[in-house]
């Protein structure tokens, strides 16, 4: 069987569709050895469908000094192998029942110890700074990771707007609970709302993205439309998706999987390939496309971040 | 009839890998082939677990007894594709890396029930001959098979441990395994109810593993 290495990955995987789509059919009539080229793509799709592009390019990114020049994971494999339960717990489902999934009107609550509760719609949300594309390592808690050019910008530009108090020594992020739109929700297999939060100075770290958006266009649903955040030296699941709140506080938030299970998910869950899961190693993970496993790094190979954990335990606060 | 149906259903539980290589071969794994081989080659050795063990309890009270014929190779492609499950662990998972299997065989719980699983098996496959149930004898050869019961609820509980959060489809091995064990707790703990069944039905475990 073919299972692609890295050199087979293109780093312009961030291509227009028209073009990606030729890849495709190139894919799918090889395989076939010269059989009707359009049967082939037609059979593959069939089992694998291409998702729909979102196809609204965002104008006037900017290139970021935070990005990586690794090799970026195919627009196919981060569009269709997602970790999002308000959907479903497989992976490959979400990409289909999020298809109608509605992202505007959509209004995001600012409250909590801030000098100015309020609601803000996602357009003005996104007004706010110059969007950039950010190309992050992304390492899910289960093993494996991607490399994705995200759009957005710093969740600060956020948080200094929404003027925190003095006082306020965390953020929490609410995803939307909709359980007519969002499957998963009508199930109890993790508390909904889902929650997750980041201390104060994790949060105004430079690196931490609200994200509206990825490959050049408007966030696909199943990756987290319309609005997210991206966090790219914790575990995935610290990312929350589709926020409908921004809460800031002087207590540490309880994040949605740190309650389903506290032994197991940490508050912090940096990226550590010391501390295991305590059912598998974090040691190393799989890149997807790739044969071979890969070490794991340190907060996934973002060292600026260390200093926020100056003196902590990360074996206790893991 | 059965010597025409034989080749049918061996070819058809060869399926489940053909259907892996074809969608491996046009890139179709979606994209995490090597976790999809995993779980695929993983979940198939517990359903012919399972339908290995509804053998018995489906002939007896259908009194089918020709199905005991299919029993052992149910019994050995359960067998087949823990191997290739096996095989993709030590080899795509761990790269024959041995000091980090041996770690994670002593140190995470899913991985040793799923490894003494595995082992449990290799005996049953072994002794799964014509020639072993002679030299064993059938009594003998029984309650060395009966190792099956225990394998099949490690490798419920292989899959229980390991998956996240949402233990929906281990849940569903676990309820028809608890049945096809519970059938069995019944026959062996009210023999008076279901003595008829067993009388008429005695000794046919020396028919049993013919093909």
């Amino acid at each position: 069987m073919l299972i692609k290495k890295a050199a087979d990955i293109p780093s312009s995987e961030i291509t227009p569709k028209t073009l990606y789509l030729n890849r495709r059919k190139f894919i799918g009539g090889a395989a076939l050895a010269g059989a009707a080229v359009a049967t082939g793509a037609g059979l593959s799709e069939l089992i694998f469908p291409v998702p729909v592009h979102a196809d609204a390019k965002i104008d006037g990114i900017q290139k970021s000094q935070f990005s990586t020049t690794e090799a970026v994971t195919p627009y196919k494999d981060v569009t269709n192998y997602n970790n999002y339960y308000e959907f479903s717990t497989d992976k490959y489902e979400p990409a289909g029942l999020a298809k109608n999934f509605k992202t505007r009107p959509w209004k995001v609550k600012i409250d909590g110890l801030v000098s100015k509760k309020q609601e803000l719609d996602v357009d003005a949300i996104i007004k706010m700074a110059t969007p950039e594309e950010r190309i992050y390592r992304h390492r899910c808690v289960e093993g494996w990771s991607i490399v994705v050019p995200w759009v957005g910008f710093s969740l600060s530009e956020l948080i200094k707007r929404a003027q925190p108090l003095g006082k306020a020594k965390f953020v929490e992020f609410t995803t939307i609970l909709d359980p007519s739109q969002m499957p998963g929700q009508r199930g109890n297999v993790l508390d909904w709302p889902y929650v997750e939060g980041l201390r104060m100075d994790e949060a105004t770290h430079p690196l931490a993205l609200l994200c509206f958006g990825m490959y050049g266009e408007v966030l696909p649903n199943q990756d987290g439309a319309p609005l997210r955040i991206v966090v790219p030296w914790k575990y995935g699941f610290k990312s929350a998706k589709a926020i409908v709140r921004i809460r800031f506080t002087d207590s540490q938030p309880i994040n949605t999987w740190n309650r389903a299970a506290p032994n197991e998910y940490g508050f912090y869950s940096n990226v550590n390939p010391h501390v295991d899961h305590p059912r598998w190693s974090q040691a190393k993970e799989r890149r997807l496309g790739e044969f071979f496993k890969r070490p794991t790094l340190m907060f996934n190979g973002y060292d600026q971040v260390a200093s926020l954990y100056s003196g902590m335990d990360l074996k206790k606060y893991f | 009839m059965i010597r025409w149906f034989k080749p049918v259903v061996f070819l058809a539980c060869l399926g489940p890998l053909a259907r892996l290589g074809w969608k491996g071969y046009h890139q179709a794994l979606g994209a995490n082939p090597i976790e999809v081989i995993t779980h695929s080659t993983g979940d198939w050795t517990l359903i012919f677990l399972l339908v290995t063990l509804a053998i018995t309890p489906i002939r007896k009270l259908t009194r089918q007894l020709w199905l005991i014929r299919f029993r052992r190779m149910f019994g050995l492609f359960a067998f087949f594709y823990v191997v290739l499950h096996f095989l993709t662990y030590i080899w795509l998972d761990k790269f024959f890396d041995v000091h980090e299997m041996l770690a994670d065989i002593a140190k995470r719980k899913f991985i040793t029930v799923g490894f003494t699983a595995f082992l449990l098996l290799i005996p049953l496959a072994v002794t799964s001959t014509s020639g072993w149930i002679r030299r064993l004898g059938g009594k003998r050869w029984s309650r060395l098979h009966q190792l099956i019961y225990l394998s099949a609820v490690l490798g419920v509980i292989h899959y229980w441990w390991l998956v996240k959060k949402d233990v929906h489809k281990p849940l569903e091995y676990a309820i028809v395994l608890s049945v096809l064990l519970g059938y069995r707790v019944l026959v062996w703990g009210f023999p008076k109810l279901t003595a008829n069944r067993t009388r008429t039905l005695s000794g046919e475990h020396i028919e049993s593993p013919q093909w």
